[in-house]
């Protein structure tokens, strides 16, 4: 379980060394936006596979807090304060924010939890399309400044003005994200938050505190579910009401359950795959989310593990086959 | 006092459809323990469909109102043998994963069919009557009418035939039913096209007042899944009179209040009602 065989490895070095090498063969601006923003999704997706796939509270909140820390770097960065502190900032209010939702909403279950957290997303959603003064209302917030550049001693100052620099952050983002959602997965604490999904009342018995497990995974999703959005905010440039809408949060719910839920891979996988497999599809227009929706019902009827849950039942027949 | 009666006026009305559209949701909730989410979106199909038949294929408000009814029953079966039956065994969730994907699928057929922009039914009846300073048009009245009209009619359904009695057999017991020879699945299916056709009974009254559009169900949708909530679970009084409170809150809000912010006294009330209470109101302990 907690190492991978060496072919694995290689794979993994392999995508990494695609992704790092990624601005030299990708020349299209578009695309390479797409890129960048897959990356902010696969943040916000492997936050949400914490609390939904790990967990297994369904919170429909997530594209609500996506859109706390954008509307939060957003205000913060217009009043002057430098981005590298509203982004904690606003991830801190995020998941400050997520504390309080989550203290009586967390007290339900099941259909219940994900009922609370979704009316608490339309809210919100409400809230911003209508609270001109702080939110500029349905248009939203316009000319989010870039991230001020780091001054490194020797190599001189790392600039964000350009599509490339984004992208580094980016992805430096999602590394670090993956990298401490691994340790948390592999962790007792992780451990515990599988044995809460899977047996609640067992857990409870083993001694296991359900209500403050469920509790600190909402948060820490919360958390890094609004530092995606400040980064969001900050390569965009500009953030509105959808930003904060439940269909931000069905989004991240496709690529989640797709890609394959309760599996580390399987968010990133989900958060790349779908908005590129959209963008090609662009010529179906509207019969995209056709296709889309009918899929969602069909994996999770037939593949509830999704692409990557798949994969790793058909390799493990292989392996049984092999032995044979 | 004139703008208060009309308020309240709008607010049974509104109520009306909410009540219909509730009853519809926790006759699925209740008896199948389906978290049925693309509700909503039956009731917004059932609109075009009127719309389809009504207005494009021509055969006027009433026989549109009849083919939307049995259509929408008929794509509530399919959906409960489809989607809903192979995932009788799974987490709870999945099945709440697979209506939003039911429902993105009914959101974008109706986009892709009838397109974004919003459509209009004509008024068969717009006449308008005025009573103790009250503007009442002929078909806001009619909501109201027929609300009340199928209520009655579903009660005495569930109560005085043997159809509606099997569902409520297996609401209350479902391996009970099964050992007294009811058939389940039959049940299951029936309970789907009762809980469709109820929904396009709701959204065939209101759509000559109100633009049709493919985002309409999902706010509904919603609401009804308060309502049901704060009603209990399967109770069908719960159901009704939910709707209507939660109609006259929200024109009252909405008229004295803030009629932006409107749609938050609902989900507010239920964050806080679920806070103290995680069951619901009434509701049964473990769902």
């Amino acid at each position: 379980m907690f190492t991978k065989p060496v072919h694995t490895r290689l794979l993994y070095a392999a995508i990494l060394i695609a992704a790092l090498a990624l601005p030299w063969y990708v020349p299209d601006a578009y695309i390479f936006q797409i890129v960048t923003m897959s990356l902010i999704f696969a943040i916000a997706v492997s936050a949400m596979n914490l609390i939904i796939g790990f967990t297994g509270q369904a919170s429909l909140a997530h594209g609500a807090f996506f859109g706390i820390g954008a509307y939060g770097v957003a205000i913060m960065t217009k009043a002057g304060i430098s981005f590298w502190l509203a982004l904690p900032a606003a991830a801190l209010i995020a998941a400050f924010i997520g504390f309080f939702v989550g203290l009586p909403s967390l007290r339900t279950r099941g259909s219940y939890f994900a009922i609370v957290t979704l009316c608490f997303g339309v809210i919100l959603w409400i809230v911003a399309g209508n609270w001109i003064e702080l939110t500029g209302g349905h248009n939203g917030i316009f000319g989010i400044p870039r991230p001020s550049p780091i001054p490194v001693p020797v190599v001189g100052p790392i600039e964000f003005f350009t599509q490339t620099p984004l992208y580094y952050l980016a992805l430096a983002a999602l590394l670090l994200t993956i990298f401490v959602l691994r340790r948390l997965v592999f962790s007792v604490f992780g451990l515990s938050l599988m044995a809460v999904r899977n047996n609640e009342p067992l857990a409870d018995a083993v001694g296991i505190n359900p209500f403050a497990t469920k509790l600190i995974s909402f948060v820490i999703a919360n958390f890094i579910a609004g530092l995606a959005g400040g980064m969001y905010a900050a390569i965009i440039g500009a953030v509105s009401p959808s930003a904060a809408g439940y269909m931000m949060t069905f989004n991240f719910l496709i690529y989640l359950i797709l890609g394959g839920m309760a599996t580390l891979s399987g968010p990133v996988v989900g958060a790349f795959a779908i908005p590129i497999i959209m963008e090609f599809m662009q010529f179906l227009g509207d019969f995209r989310m056709l296709i889309f929706g009918a899929l969602l019902v069909f994996v999770i009827i037939y593949f509830p593990q999704g692409f990557v849950g798949g994969l790793r039942q058909l390799n493990q027949k292989v392996a049984a086959w092999r032995q044979q | 006092m004139e703008l208060f009666l009309q308020q309240v006026f709008n607010g049974i009305m509104f109520g009306s459809t909410y009540a219909i559209v509730a009853l519809g949701l926790t006759l699925v909730m209740g008896i199948l323990n389906i978290p049925n989410f693309a509700h909503g979106h039956l009731y917004m199909l059932g609109g075009y469909l009127l719309y389809y038949f009504g207005v494009t294929m021509g055969l006027g408000y009433w026989f549109g109102l009849i083919f939307s009814v049995i259509c929408l029953g008929l794509v509530g079966v399919l959906m409960e043998r489809f989607i809903y039956r192979p995932l009788n065994n799974q987490p709870h969730i999945n099945a709440f994963i697979a209506a939003i994907g039911a429902l993105l699928f009914l959101e974008a057929l109706a986009l892709v069919v009838w397109g974004p922009q919003g459509l209009r039914v004509p008024n068969p009846h717009p006449q308008i009557v005025h009573f103790l300073g009250m503007t009442i048009g002929i078909q806001r009245l009619l909501v109201i009418m027929g609300a009340v009209a199928l209520i009655m009619a579903l009660h005495l359904f569930m109560k005085k035939t043997i159809m509606g009695t099997t569902i409520e057999a297996v609401a209350q017991n479902r391996e009970g039913a099964m050992l007294t020879g009811i058939n389940v699945n039959r049940v299951s299916a029936m309970t789907f096209a009762i809980s469709a056709a109820t929904a396009a009974v709701a959204a065939s009254l209101i759509s000559p007042i109100f633009m049709l559009s493919p985002a309409m169900g999902a706010i509904l949708g919603m609401k009804a899944f308060v309502i049901v909530i704060l009603g209990g679970m399967g109770s069908i009084p719960g159901a009704i009179l939910g709707g209507y409170i939660l109609g006259l809150i929200e024109a009252l809000g909405g008229g004295y209040i803030s009629a932006a912010y409107k749609d938050v006294f609902a989900f507010g009330a239920l964050i806080l009602i679920l806070s103290i209470k995680p069951t619901g109101l009434f509701g049964k302990r473990e769902v």
